[in-house]
């Protein structure tokens, strides 16, 4: 059995711990919003955190999650209150969206750790994240956006 | 109701067969209590998780007056869309059109994509599809006469209520009103309105009274794409669902002779393996075991007559090819002789290659196939030609054959296949599999699958008089056709050529007098297909860097060379000032620096682009793109924004990054790394300007794609004065 918690619920599953954590959270607990792109940590698009660190999930066996918190896209907020997703509702962000759950949880360890991000910055956090819509000056709009809100106070 | 039996179906498997005890469980309840409280918990609407929604709201009273909207006592109006969502933002802009004839509540509004019938289909293409850069302008009439016709009903039903005339009542908000006490919602209506005839004629609304066409008006669909509930065709899960990975040829054309499952067969999860049209599918419980197993598959294929095929070998027949003429595609007066007659001219030979799609989802697809029904989920552009191919497999009549489309991760004209490829192989794995399946392709499956943009040659020749005026043109184009042999050969209109091959040059708009374009159709066994932008994507880059080199040869500069070629072209100039003036094209920039233009016209829009580019230690870096965009008359510009956005980097990145090669037959690309996409780091600064104007709609899917390999090709060249005549750039290969 494979023990973890994911997005503050403890889940306990009978599943091969090489698995992949992003099948185990796709298949098994059927947590979609974690989109397959590449299976090699190319793309960014399975991007969780476990124990607040971005994780490419598809490379990830499940049992790194073992007894830690694994955060989705599900979990960043439940009503979409988080400045993150405000913002980028505000820029209108997502073109097909299908990239967007790995930008908004990598873009979310970026504001933890650097909450007055520069482009640069943005640029480091950002980067190994694909979008084939071309969202990126929104998402940098986005980002810089969320920021201030936090910034501001309010947003919490 | 797409989303009623796959909610059913995954509320009733609470953690089936996994051991898990949360995950669903609470996914659902999540749905469950956003779509009962409308999204109202953060204070705005929830559309699209409409899936629920909707199911319930057809259970409820409601009123449809046409195919395209339903609206319920609950107020909701419910917009069915016939075309599909891959990121262009058609399930905003089609709503917009529908409700701004409506009088709707904006804020009431929501989506739903349309089941698979002929009244959905595309106005000017007699199927139902999304491509060609075509929803708004198609759908325009189509959707503000559905919203008319359902406000003259609405109105009618509340002047009856009130006994008056219905001309002394006026709509607004999604309600009608009279005098200044009378209200009635749309909601109160429903019931009556629903018992009234249509109206066999309405009147359209001046434009000058639009409310929300012309708006920036936000995207319906962002809210689900911020939260993970948004359902692509990957994300479908029915009850006893399989899925399904599948050994697939490694060469185009390869037969599969024999295969060896005995490791795989007792793989984990494995329920079945079975040879396919496709190859060789492996059916097991999960995603990932039936790729382990499928890894451990030994096949022996019969690699077939492109076991020796090579791009390398191929462009260098394609040169051979263009030495001679070909088949005419446009002949104004002798450019033969002008050219002979030149002051100065230049010949050029500009190389692009094939292209992966490479959308972000990569393909996949569900199927139930029942005795006597068979349902299909997937991301389609092309819902008629699926439906059709998968009922062909199936062995069911159309009707008895339902295609739901999901939102799509990407299209970019892949998931518009003639053949459905992805979508008959799943109903021949359905067939075997004995249970629902999902066939899910990995990202080196999809890269490898074929259906590319072809590659392509084009050789120019061109040459300027003594006072450096353009006299003549000759270009010939070498390339695989998308339309010949597959069902869409009629688009090609009886023409001994694919007018895909040559659009672009074949309305070369510049003032030059003697102008030649030619032909060459290669017949290459390497599936190819539409890809964002078409023939575009290749003849723009030509033909923009060679009038750049033809201004060269005239001792001009590239903005003002075009000018004076465009002088009876009042939209390209439009477009052409408007990137020119917004760039500062004047300004001077610092070393190491230049700047490129391109201009074009594609699916009824034009466009312009100014690149900002650098070149350091042999490193291209573009910095700044300014795009201009003239669309005619447009429904949303903040999606054009996205959409010129997006084009331009989709475009960027071919010109920087994108090539598909083929060695011994097999393709020597796999994945992100070997076809890379342009990352936020490479990212330009990208400005869009809007022409205003009142002229007919035009496209804005693809037009912003076309611009940007000639316009960074073009700026390279200011910076290092080399040539660049091969896609993608590559500062070695500069001439």
């Amino acid at each position: 059995m494979l023990g973890f918690s994911v997005n503050g619920k403890r889940v306990d599953l009978d599943v091969d711990p090489s698995t992949p954590l992003l099948w185990v959270i796709r298949e098994h607990l059927g947590l979609t919003g974690t989109k397959y792109g590449c299976g090699m940590a190319q793309c960014g698009a399975c991007t969780v955190h476990i124990n607040g660190e971005a994780v490419r999930s598809c490379v990830a066996p499940a049992s790194r999650a073992s007894g830690k918190a694994v955060t989705t896209i599900e979990g960043l907020s439940p009503d979409l209150s988080n400045p993150l997703q405000r913002a980028w509702l505000e820029e209108d962000v997502p073109q097909c969206g299908y990239c967007q759950s790995g930008q908004l949880m990598s873009a979310a360890v970026l504001l933890r750790e650097k909450p007055s991000p520069t482009d640069d910055d943005i640029d480091e956090a950002m980067t190994g994240n694909i979008c084939r819509c071309g969202t990126y000056p929104r998402i940098r709009r986005a980002i810089h956006r969320a920021a201030e809100m936090v910034a501001k106070g309010g947003a919490q | 109701m797409i989303g009623r039996k796959m909610m059913g179906e995954n509320m009733s498997r609470p953690g089936a067969g996994t051991g898990a005890n949360t995950g669903i469980e609470r996914r659902n309840f999540l749905k469950f209590s956003v779509a009962a409280s409308g999204g109202l918990l953060i204070g705005f609407r929830f559309p699209g998780i409409s899936m629920l929604a909707s199911a319930q709201q057809a259970l409820a009273t409601a009123f449809m007056p046409n195919a395209f909207v339903r609206i319920g006592t609950d107020e909701r109006v419910t917009v069915i869309v016939n075309h599909s969502e891959m990121g262009q933002g058609v399930y905003t802009s089609l709503p917009m059109l529908l409700a701004e004839e409506l009088d709707a509540d904006w804020t009431k509004v929501g989506f739903e994509p349309a089941p698979v019938d002929p009244k959905y289909n595309h106005p000017a293409f007699g199927m139902q599809m999304t491509g060609g850069s075509s929803s708004v302008w198609s759908g325009l009439e189509q959707f503000r006469q559905a919203g008319a016709a359902a406000r003259a009903m609405l109105v009618a039903a509340a002047a009856q209520q009130w006994n008056v005339d219905a001309t002394s009542c006026r709509a607004e908000s999604g309600a009608v009103f009279h005098g200044s006490n009378d209200k009635l919602t749309y909601g109160q209506l429903v019931g009556a309105a629903a018992k009234l005839t249509p109206p066999a004629h309405v009147q359209l609304k001046d434009p000058k009274t639009f409310k929300l066409i012309g708006k920036p008006i936000k995207r319906l669909d962002t809210p689900e794409k911020l939260n993970g509930k948004a359902v692509f065709g990957i994300d479908v899960k029915l009850l006893g669902m399989l899925t399904a990975v599948i050994a697939r040829p490694p060469i185009f054309g390869a037969k599969m002779k024999s295969f060896d499952d005995s490791r795989a067969r007792s793989m984990p999860g494995v329920r079945k393996i079975v040879a396919v049209p496709a190859g060789v599918a492996v059916i097991a419980d999960s995603f990932w075991q039936a790729k382990m197993a499928r890894d451990a598959l030994r096949v022996e294929w019969d690699e077939g007559s492109m076991a020796s095929f090579s791009t390398a070998q191929m462009m260098q027949d394609f040169r051979e090819r263009a030495k001679s003429p070909g088949t005419s595609v446009r002949k104004d007066g002798d450019a033969a002789a002008a050219l002979s007659n030149a002051a100065k001219k230049i010949e050029a030979v500009y190389e692009a290659p094939y292209l992966s799609h490479l959308m972000m989802e990569p393909l996949n697809c569900v199927v139930d196939l029942r005795a006597d029904s068979c349902e299909v989920w997937t991301g389609s552009q092309f819902q008629t030609v699926d439906r059709a191919n998968a009922a062909k497999v199936a062995g069911l009549p159309n009707e008895k054959v339902q295609l739901h489309t999901t939102f799509l991760g990407g299209g970019f004209g892949r998931r518009a296949n003639p053949q459905s490829d992805f979508v008959v192989e799943a109903v021949h794995v359905a067939k075997a599999a004995g249970a629902p399946v999902k066939v899910i392709w990995t990202r080196e499956d999809d890269m490898a699958g074929g259906w590319y943009r072809p590659a392509f040659l084009h050789a120019i020749e061109g040459g300027v008089d003594a006072s450096g005026n353009a006299i003549g043109w000759r270009s010939r184009s070498v390339g695989q056709s998308i339309m010949t042999g597959t069902p869409f050969a009629a688009m090609m209109q009886g023409k001994d050529y694919d007018p895909a091959s040559v659009e672009g040059i074949d309305d070369l708009p510049y003032a030059i007098p003697n102008v030649t374009v030619e032909s060459h159709q290669a017949e290459v066994n390497v599936p190819v297909q539409w890809l964002r932008s078409v023939g575009h994507s290749h003849t723009a880059f030509a033909v923009e860097c060679f009038v750049d080199e033809l201004a060269s040869l005239a001792q001009k500069d590239p903005y003002q060379f075009r000018r004076e070629l465009l002088l009876k072209q009042p939209r390209y100039l439009g477009v052409l000032d408007l990137a020119a003036q917004k760039a500062g094209w004047d300004k001077p920039l610092p070393n190491g620096m230049g700047r490129g233009i391109a201009v074009h016209f594609a699916f009824g829009s034009y466009s312009a682009h100014v690149a900002e580019v650098s070149v350091t230690d042999g490193k291209i870096r573009v910095h700044r793109m300014v795009c201009a965009i003239d669309c005619g008359q447009y429904v949303n510009p903040g999606i054009i924004a996205a959409q010129t956005e997006g084009g331009a980097i989709f475009g960027a990145s071919a010109a920087l990054f994108q090539e598909l090669t083929f060695e011994n037959g097999r393709l020597q690309q796999t994945n992100f790394h070997t076809f890379p996409v342009m990352r936020m780091n490479e990212c330009p600064q990208i400005e869009t300007y809007i022409v205003e104007n009142n002229e007919k709609p035009g496209g804005i899917g693809e037009p912003g794609v076309p611009c940007a390999a000639p316009a960074i090709a073009n700026a390279v060249f200011a910076v290092t004065g080399k040539r660049i005549r091969r896609l993608p750039i590559r500062l070695t290969e500069a001439v």
